[in-house]
């Protein structure tokens, strides 16, 4: 593969409500943001990637109406409704094809103006499981509990995912939800879809999220600290939740050992020096972590127990907070990938993973994980 | 595979999604405006000096922020329109708007992009391109962009 590198990234803040900005404001500053970064105009952006969806938006093709806020007038701008890490993927298979120099890849969403449940209820078959009112939390639920029986995973080992993750994030300016909390707060918390507690799930956020890839020899002209681009791999599972055991993050392992390959990498466990993952609920962070062979099959659970994904642990994951402490829906797979460049980059300041050389970004797409995108990062 | 014949059937269904969408502190700017002055606000580019209505953020052309507020006339001229014989539910009100309706893109006096809204209904035969049209509010307003009613021609000898 030729070569190709973040050159620049731009993140607004997360937040429950943005109500000064509309998404258009959101996809400027996040956009504006990553020019600045990469100390590059607009004019040598060749093409955008937006990564929007229309039940979020409240809007249809609501890609067209960030096109003057992500700079893309005059020029080719295309859409992906999918996380961000598959925008990203196809803003990079747009460098890779030798038409573009660079693409800016915007992604951005308010989740405080439509209502999650409804809005997630319609991810699901209109004659089935839409019509029992199935949403992300008890469709999510229902993976958690297939999962936690049958490795015997425990309630209080998902809470330390949220206890490690929430304070994380003090020390990321970007988070939202950033705060000490202990297990038994996550265990007292409202049950909102058994196993699944408030403090389990992440939050509803507002934010956009920009990346900016370039082909190597515009990357060495415009910057001195490119974070290139390794490793990649996707996979897609069934769309009927009854059609997976949802306690076997299959897809994942299949998109992860795509990655790994591209990347050279043997043992991902040793070799990665920090990852971000899409931790949508506390469970998750263990059920991808054993997809991404970190650990075993129903490892998960001692994973976050031998305290080795830590900020100072062997493998620190979400050192950024997490998804836990932001939401933006498909903003949040893209906001792993700044994160991770970030950390690349050296510039974590408090977060910062000692001596970060390989890093992993991950997002998902579809109801509990039926798509994965796996990125490998390396400075 | 069918031996026998089963019925094809449908499943009725609607989605209702509601949403709180922000005006920001643009649009924010332009219905509070109407509502309080009857006044309609734009913003001018610093790089091209165009204007629009309603003002936003970013000159998509010149890539740039715009800051510079400016008041544009409540008249302009009349650059195209059409006469709609369907109804639309309000998606605010959930009420059918009565037909027949009209839509005006007018480009107010001190704007450079044009402003759609409803065109009042009393003698479509009156409209033409090129017509002088001002905007007529509502007695009682809330801080909308329907706080203006319509626009209508200007008749010869209409105070401006
Ligand atoms: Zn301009």
């Amino acid at each position: 593969m030729e070569r190709v590198a973040i050159i620049g990234i731009g993140q607004t803040k997360y937040e429950r409500e943005k109500k000064g900005e509309t998404v258009s404001d959101l996809v400027f500053e996040a956009a504006t943001k990553a020019l600045d970064d990469a100390k590059i105009g607009i004019e040598d952006i060749d093409n955008v990637v937006t990564v929007s969806n229309d039940f979020w938006d409240g809007r249809t093709i609501s890609s067209m109406a960030v096109t003057d806020a992500c700079g893309s007038y005059g020029k080719n701008v295309s859409t992906v409704e999918d996380d961000g890490t598959f925008g990203a993927f196809y803003g990079l298979m747009r460098v890779l094809s030798g038409s573009f120099r660079s693409t800016l890849v915007v992604a951005h969403c308010k989740g405080s103006e439509g209502s999650n449940h409804l809005i997630t209820n319609a991810i699901f078959n209109p004659i089935y499981e839409r019509a029992i009112g199935l949403d992300s939390i008890s469709s999510s639920a229902l993976q958690a509990r297939r999962y936690m029986e049958k490795y015997g995973i425990t309630e209080e080992q998902c809470a330390l995912v949220s206890v490690k993750n929430h304070k994380n994030a003090k020390d990321n300016p970007f988070s939202q939800i950033a705060t000490d909390i202990s297990v038994e707060d996550v265990m007292n918390s409202k049950m909102l879809s058994d196993p699944i507690k408030l403090l389990d799930s992440s939050p509803i956020s507002d934010g956009a999220c920009a990346i900016i890839l370039a082909e190597e020899r515009m990357t060495k002209k415009v910057t001195t600290r490119p974070v290139w681009v390794k490793g990649i791999g996707h996979s897609t599972d069934a769309y009927n939740l009854g059609d997976r055991d949802l306690a076997e993050p299959d897809a994942l392992t299949r998109a992860a050992k795509k990655a790994y390959e591209m990347a050279g990498i043997q043992d991902p466990f040793r070799e990665i020096d920090v990852a971000e993952i899409y931790d949508a609920f506390s469970y998750q962070e263990l059920l991808w972590s054993e997809g991404l062979g970190f650990c075993e099959r129903g490892m998960g659970g001692r994973l976050i127990e031998s305290g080795k994904t830590t900020k100072k642990g062997m493998l620190p994951i979400n050192p950024s907070g997490g998804v836990l402490s932001a939401h933006p829906v498909l903003v949040a797979g893209l906001a792993r990938i700044a994160e991770i460049s970030i950390q690349l980059r050296g510039e974590g300041s408090g977060r910062q993973v000692d001596g970060a050389k390989i890093g992993l970004a991950h997002g998902i797409n579809g109801a509990c994980g039926q798509a994965h995108c796996v990125w490998i990062l390396e400075n | 595979m069918f031996r026998k014949n089963y019925p094809l059937l449908t499943i009725s269904s609607e989605i209702e999604l509601p949403y709180n969408y922000s005006l920001g502190k643009y649009g924010g700017r332009l219905v509070t405006e109407l509502k309080q002055n009857g006044r309609i606000v734009g913003i001018k580019c610093p790089k091209c000096d165009h204007v629009y209505v309603p003002p936003r953020r970013v000159c998509g052309r010149c890539f740039i922020e715009m800051d510079e507020f400016v008041e544009v006339s409540n008249r302009g001229i009349l650059q195209s329109f059409t006469v709609v014989y369907f109804s639309f539910l309000d998606p605010e009100t959930g009420k059918k708007r009565p037909v027949p309706y009209g839509y005006g893109r007018i480009k107010l006096d001190g704007a450079d992009s044009e402003f759609l809204h409803f065109l009042e209904e009393s003698d479509f035969k009156k409209l033409k391109i090129g017509v002088t049209v001002e905007a007529v509010y509502n007695e009682n307003r809330v801080g909308s962009f329907k706080d203006i009613k319509y626009f209508k021609k200007v008749e010869d000898g209409d105070p401006s």
